[in-house]
């Protein structure tokens, strides 16, 4: 089947219930996707298909269709960073930054349905993607900044 | 500290052969540096003046041997190093290096020295220092008890510092300009006219100039980035995905394998059925081992699924297989011949408890997981010449031979090649997923295998934190807290984790009393015993390892007291706190947090002080009994490490250490039933999530002597903080872990 991911069409050869997520890291090498749980329980696996958020460990990838994959390769590169990767790294937010992927696209796909959120609604948006680290005070205060970033480009 | 020094004296008895070899080796092994590992094979043209600085005509590579599972020390060792060398962020690379003897960790020989932190006396020291020598006839290159700080502060430092002056001597050697008219800038050493030497071109001369040693260490007065807010070497690659951690390693022609074994940790596999499995799509080979099964597919997820057809009969674990009777077990080992060590016995207790009425309580801490997001795995490449695994690791020097006792290789052919870790608390600590990992590789030779295990085999097969009972005694007087008599008993964490690496640990554990016996209140009557367990199930390190359950424990029961004395709790803690940096400590939260203010209806404030690893934290947490549940508003923190290195790391590690605490203490435990953890993912065990976390204030204090660690001190003081904040806000005590079994959190 085809699939879509970072604007880079691609052919693959796997059963149509394989988890989005396991086409991307084992079959396509994109590994800044994570694996965590497996059960939608963490949120490291969050890409985003057609702009929205989406957990790739419950996405089979045979109704991933037509749909546009854009994991953390593609949100922005070290070179051209995405305003949530720059108001990360302005925050250093990560510890280990295992869930950081799954954080900042979650964050990204808030952002863009929801231009200013409040405290109270960074917490539920983000609520699914679990942090062992403990780094939640620094993400709130980057989704602020990168949606006053967002805001003013 | 004159009481303390009394105690040593009593006890002096060092739980350790590691110190007895030391003092057998004598003087000279002790002094005698190790090789440097820079030197094998190194190429023309590059100089390494010890084992941390290498330097060619291309670039200046920093080796940081300790581990970074989250907690920024690879910046952080290159920071130190850097200091010195006079080279900026972004001028160097990093490199974990390879397991080598110089990068043995002098910093674990604190915690194992039956001595206060706060005590410096002559004795304290003494057996400090011959500890230290101890730790390195055994060159053990590990990462853990917050230990990366005190090993690498001074030695990193002279690293750098031997490095700068030896490129200057090059750079007059090339220049025909005095060695004292030279400075060093950004990487470069600049001669009178201002004109500058990049190190890169000093590197072949450098490499044959004798390293120029006796340097001295500059004063703090002029560092430019100790105590200054940097930027973390590991923060583009984090938010971009583009860090690689062991889980994201890929070689020509890798197949990637799963495990199943035993969920009866340590029970037998008596059979398994794998038929409906060798048919699966992607299958490449069933592997039988010990006490499981490992699938080797041709993807992570088609292993996985070949992996839940198979059918299995296991053996029972050799602990008991319900929860109620490991409970049983801990509470029928308060006994004297399971009494462990009198860690303090500070006055007559015995005799204030006879005098009064004794107020009691019991309390209780549970198995819990460690479950870092990144799920063990390990990828290793056996040939018959040599051997590769790359994973992250912490306990570095056991890995190649562990891994060589599997393949039958010398050690010399085998090399690990450590990686960033998606979080640890522990759990990287233990060799277990590396040797399965070889085991499989070493039956598919010339075939690199990568194994990862499922969220669910993880949980299943974490070693969790130590359960523990605490039983405490008390007495009050006068408005004040006038005795103290805590009894605690569980298993010991060493005896388990230390022989899982086949190192026995004589003498009692000290675990089972850190966080309870060490604190420096000057509490007129004051006994901590220590009970010993028998073993029930495997168990490990879990971040802040005794003091997680033996703060809550002491400062829970304290506060109890102090609320029966009718004192107030800061005042009282502040009143009997005798060491000048802890009392600091707790001034200093007392102020951030403006205790003693007015609060709103349904508010409540807790305290807690915790000393472990050296430093001395308090925290209060503030509450707000909602309709929803108790809400945590607000947590305030005070912590004295001595030096802060990085107060931006410092500040993250804290908020994260606070949260870690919080969340389990709220939300988490392990239990058993039929031999098996009966939580399985996430959604039975999550720490904290985004809704429940409080704003988390930081102050880092700058008192202590010592430069520590900051990785495990702030977890301990949260879960009492925690308990004691919804007694003020409630009425209602909390003696057991987790809370969430007796309040609702919003």
């Amino acid at each position: 089947m085809r699939l879509t991911v970072n604007g880079t069409s691609h052919e693959v050869d796997v059963e149509a219930d394989m988890p989005l997520l396991w086409v991307l890291r084992d079959e396509l090498g994109l590994t800044g996707t994570k694996y965590g749980c497996g059960v939608a329980s963490c949120g490291a696996c969050t890409v985003h298909i057609d702009g929205v958020a989406v957990l790739s460990c419950q996405t089979a990838v045979g109704d991933v269709g037509a749909g546009a994959v854009t994991t953390i390769e593609g949100l922005g590169t070290p070179d051209a960073l995405h305003a949530v990767q720059a108001a990360w790294i302005a925050h250093q937010v990560a510890q280990c930054g295992y869930c950081q992927s799954g954080q900042i696209m979650q964050a990204a796909s808030l952002l863009a349905e929801n231009p200013s959120p409040s405290d109270a609604e960074i917490d539920e948006a983000m609520d699914g993607n679990l942090c062992r680290c403990g780094t939640y005070p620094r993400i709130r205060a980057a989704v602020q900044t990168a949606a006053r970033s967002l805001q003013g480009a | 500290m004159g009481r303390a020094r009394t105690i040593a004296r009593r006890t002096f008895l060092i739980g350790s052969a590691a110190l007895l070899g030391g003092v057998a080796f004598g003087v000279y092994k002790v002094k005698t540096p190790y090789p440097n590992p820079l030197e094998d094979g190194l190429a023309d043209g590059s100089a390494t003046f010890n084992p941390w600085v290498l330097i060619d005509s291309e670039k200046v590579t920093l080796i940081t041997p300790h581990a970074d599972k989250g907690q920024g020390v690879a910046s952080a060792q290159a920071a130190l190093i850097a200091e010195e060398l006079d080279i900026e962020f972004g001028q160097f690379e990093i490199s974990f290096g390879a397991p080598a003897k110089a990068y043995y960790n002098t910093g674990m020989a604190d915690e194992g020295v039956p001595f206060m932190a706060s005590d410096e006396s002559r004795m304290a020291e003494t057996v400090r220092g011959l500890a230290g020598s101890a730790m390195k006839l055994v060159a053990m290159q590990m990462t853990g008890g917050s230990t990366t700080m005190p090993d690498s502060f001074d030695k990193l430092r002279e690293a750098g510092a031997v490095a700068r002056e030896t490129l200057k001597a090059a750079a007059a050697q090339q220049s025909g300009v005095p060695v004292g008219q030279l400075k060093t800038a950004r990487g470069a050493v600049i001669l009178p006219d201002g004109s500058e030497i990049a190190y890169t071109a000093l590197a072949a001369t450098a490499a044959g100039i004798a390293p120029v040693t006796g340097v001295a260490l500059r004063d703090p007065s002029a560092w430019r980035l100790i105590g200054k807010p940097m930027q973390r070497l590991d923060m583009v690659a984090k938010s971009t995905g583009t860090l690689g951690y062991g889980l994201d390693i890929r070689h020509e022609g890798m197949l990637f394998a799963t495990i199943r074994r035993n969920p009866q940790k340590g029970g037998a596999m008596l059979s398994y059925n794998a038929a409906a499995a060798e048919g699966m799509a992607g299958v490449k080979k069933i592997v039988p081992l010990a006490d499981g099964v490992a699938v080797v597919a041709d993807n992570t997820w088609r292993a996985f699924q070949a992996a839940d057809a198979i059918t299995f009969d296991w053996g029972p674990a050799p602990y008991p297989p319900e929860q109620a009777a490991h409970w049983e077990a801990i509470a029928a080992s308060f006994t004297e011949d399971r009494l462990d060590k009198t860690w303090r016995d500070d006055g007559d207790t015995g005799a204030a408890l006879a005098a009064g009425t004794p107020f009691s309580a019991e309390y209780r801490a549970p198995y819990v997981a460690h479950q870092p997001l990144e799920p063990l795995n390990a990828t290793i490449l056996v040939t018959d010449e040599r051997v590769d695994i790359w994973c992250g690791h912490q306990t570095i020097s056991m890995i190649e031979g562990a891994v060589a006792a599997i393949t039958g290789h010398d050690t010399s052919q085998v090399h690990f090649h450590n990686h960033f870790i998606g979080g640890s608390f522990g759990h990287w600590l233990e060799l277990g997923f590396v040797e399965q990992a070889a085991e499989v590789a070493n039956q598919m030779r010339g075939v690199p295998i990568k194994l990862t295990y499922s969220r669910e085999e993880d949980f299943a097969q974490d070693f969790p934190r130590q359960p523990g009972i605490a039983r405490g005694q008390g007495i009050v007087k006068d408005g004040h807290v006038e005795a103290v008599d805590l009894q605690i008993a569980m298993p010991s964490v060493l005896g388990s984790q230390m022989g899982r690496l086949g190192i026995s640990i004589p003498g009692p554990d000290s675990q089972i009393s850190a966080g309870a016996w060490n604190n420096p209140y000057a509490l007129p009557n004051y006994r901590m015993r220590a009970y010993r367990v028998p073993e029930l199930a495997p168990v490990s390190s879990w971040r802040s390892v005794g003091a997680s359950a033996n703060g809550f424990f002491f400062d829970s029961f304290l506060d109890e007291l102090i609320h029966e004395a009718g004192a107030d709790p800061m005042a009282e803690r502040i009143r009997l706190m005798q060491h000048e940096v802890s009392r600091k400590v707790l001034e200093a939260v007392a102020e951030m947090s403006s205790w003693g203010g007015a609060l709103a209806p349904g508010k409540g404030r807790g305290v807690a002080f915790v000393e472990s690893f050296g430093v001395p934290v308090a925290e209060v947490v503030e509450v707000t009994d909602t309709e929803e549940g108790i809400r945590i508003d607000k947590v305030w923190v005070a912590a004295d490490v001595g030096t802060v290195v990085d107060p931006v790391n410092f500040e993250n590690l804290v908020q994260g250490g606070v949260i870690f605490g919080l969340g389990h203490a709220m939300n988490c435990e392990i239990t058993y039933a039929g031999g098996a953890a009966e939580q399985v993912n996430f959604y039975d065990a999550e720490g904290m999530r985004f809704h429940q976390c409080p704003e988390i204030v930081v102050r880092g204090l700058e008192n202590g002597h010592k430069v520590r660690g900051i990785g495990e001190p702030p977890v301990p003081p949260a879960a009492p903080a925690l308990a004691n904040a919804i007694f003020a806000a409630t009425g209602q005590r909390l003696r057991e872990m987790p809370f969430n079994k007796f309040v609702d959190f919003a």
